[in-house]
């Protein structure tokens, strides 16, 4: 441990970012099958179960389970996206149609940089985060890069040179942007409360989990329960930021067969699907950091008190994985939660999605910022 | 009938708002996620065949294990796809059924033109023909999937027979007697 802090800073945050990145890939990987078990068990199937290499077959309890959840389905994807023959069609602008997809994992994976995703307490018992770049900007930061991520839809509607991608990448874009406003707007009371007057002005995420550690009731209690309306309005920008269902007008396979990437196949392809996933990830994140307490276990019961019960205080290699591990916990249950509406909810027809965009949600926030802003105003003077 | 006007109730708040609604299907959904599984495994599990299933047509033998088919060319007339084929020929003698006359040299029936519905069996005057539980007709080439007599019968197997005609009608012989 202690060689790793003497490397070169340089190379220390090249080694943690790779750790990150080849944590974050496997998931958003990952969750392509688990959107399909999902989607099976929800439609009453067992979904894919059938993959299994021969060196598997012999493994005695592991082997099938492996096989019935679908895990090796998920290999066999993998290695069909990168094998088959990457079709670049006749008409398409070539250099933007094959910059479009790389151009969508860069944001998608680089939002992580200012999500803290964990903590550990050092030896004063102060809460110091685990994540690649502590910067105050935080939130600002995750806005500012994930919103590029619809320049590679735009480009690859454009690059695609053809009808159905031209209407998604539009649609996408109308969209990403009416819904963004919603977004910002819903959590500018979080940051109002957390700012209060005379304290350092900041935007970072640790400070809105640090605020969520507090003794006390209210001290203790996750946004979700101070601030239930913006959380909600979060949510549903949430929904419609990730193209997720019931907001997935870019793709919308009924009416625009697959819209943006209708003319996309193999890697391509899968690279855009990565990225809705890394997106998600990264949404689902802020979302916990925001609303659901971060790393803290449970509402009122903050991580210094759990290393407290487990006696994790000297520990800090052990907490931090604790930690890590609560939080992915939550990730994967907002996945989940992703997944559960997306095979719940019907799609909303397209003017419909502007209309709750611009008619309902948008003044909503801005109503629950007035009377957010008016009360933390009077609580704090 | 008198025309009755439905009043259109106004949606209440929370119905407009939609949360309600998407909650209960969520409801329904978690319901069903954790619910049994509909889909039957099929290679290894196969499905119930009802009575009466139209299958892949075959040729029966009687409880005796006697080819019952005479060769009338009923089925090849009748087929409207035209899927049988056959070569009536007479019964070998010594075979013990020369009293017959009758029997097909060669029966063919493509089941690629096979369109399984059923007038073979229904126009067979012998119940010799009939469409069984065989479901899954599958082969690498248009030769293959032609079954021939040997293959019919063998799909057919026995079927059960009360009326042992061609029995009767040698016993008739055997007794002289004609008009039996």
């Amino acid at each position: 441990m202690d060689s790793f802090f003497q490397l070169n800073p340089v190379l220390q945050a090249v080694i943690k970012a790779v750790a990150v990145i080849c944590v974050m890939f496997p998931i958003a990987g990952a969750c392509s099958m688990a959107e399909r078990k999902v989607c099976a068990w929800i439609q009453s199937r067992p979904g894919p179960n059938r993959a299994i290499p021969p060196l598997f077959r012999w493994v005695p309890v592991l082997g099938p389970f492996l096989q019935r959840i679908g895990a090796f389905h998920l290999m066999a994807d993998g290695l069909k996206f990168l094998f088959k023959e990457e079709p670049v069609p006749g008409q398409v602008n070539k250099l933007y149609f094959i910059l479009a997809p790389a151009l969508a994992m860069i944001p998608a994976l680089s939002t992580i940089t200012v999500v803290p995703f964990g903590a550990y307490l050092d030896q004063a018992g102060g809460v110091v985060p685990l994540m690649l770049a502590n910067v105050d900007v935080g939130l600002l930061a995750v806005f500012a890069v994930s919103s590029l991520g619809i320049y590679s839809i735009i480009l690859a509607g454009w690059a695609s040179n053809s009808k159905f991608p031209f209407l998604g990448a539009l649609r996408a874009s109308a969209q990403l942007i009416s819904y963004e406003l919603s977004l910002t707007l819903s959590v500018l009371p979080v940051f109002l409360w957390i700012n209060a007057p005379g304290t350092a002005g900041t935007m970072s995420l640790v400070r809105t989990v640090a605020f969520q550690s507090q003794p006390g009731f209210w001290g203790g209690a996750w946004f979700i329960f101070i601030m239930p309306l913006s959380a909600l309005i979060f949510l549903v920008a949430l929904f419609a930021e990730t193209n997720r269902q019931p907001f997935d007008m870019p793709e919308s396979e009924s009416d625009l067969v697959g819209g943006f990437h209708t003319e996309y196949g193999a890697f391509k392809w899968a690279l855009f699907f990565v990225a809705e996933y890394s997106n998600m990830i990264v949404g689902s994140s802020v979302f916990i950091l925001l609303f659901l307490g971060g790393w803290n276990p449970l509402p009122w019961i903050p991580l210094a008190t759990l290393s407290g019960w487990l006696g994790l205080g000297g520990h800090p290699v052990v907490l931090g994985a604790v930690s890590v591990l609560i939080f992915l916990g939550k990730v994967l249950a907002m996945i989940f939660f992703f997944m559960w509406v997306r095979w719940s909810v019907p799609r909303f027809r397209y003017d419909q999605v502007m209309k709750i965009g611009w008619e309902k949600l948008l003044p909503l926030a801005i109503a629950n910022l007035i009377i957010y802003a008016v009360g933390i105003a009077v609580i704090q003077k | 009938m008198a025309i009755v006007p439905i009043p259109r109730k106004p949606l209440s708040f929370a119905e407009r708002s939609y949360l309600p609604q998407i909650a209960s299907g969520l409801k329904i959904t978690l319901k069903h996620l954790f619910g049994p599984n509909e889909t039957l495994q099929y290679p290894e599990q196969r499905p119930a065949i009802p009575p009466g299933y139209r299958g892949v047509p075959t040729l029966v033998r009687d409880p005796n294990g006697r080819e019952k088919c005479v060769s009338c060319q009923l089925c090849e007339f009748i087929c409207p796809p035209k899927a049988i084929r056959m070569t009536p020929a007479e019964v070998p003698p010594g075979s013990g059924r020369e009293h017959v006359e009758k029997g097909p040299q060669t029966f063919d029936i493509d089941m690629l033109r096979c369109i399984y519905c059923g007038l073979c069996e229904e126009v067979c005057p012998e119940e010799a023909i009939f469409l069984q539980n065989q479901y899954s007709m599958s082969g690498y080439t248009r030769a293959e999937m032609v079954n021939h007599k040997d293959r019919l019968l063998e799909l057919g197997g026995t079927r059960p027979d009360t009326h042992f005609k061609w029995d009767k009608k040698k016993a008739a012989e055997e007794a002289a007697d004609a008009h039996h």
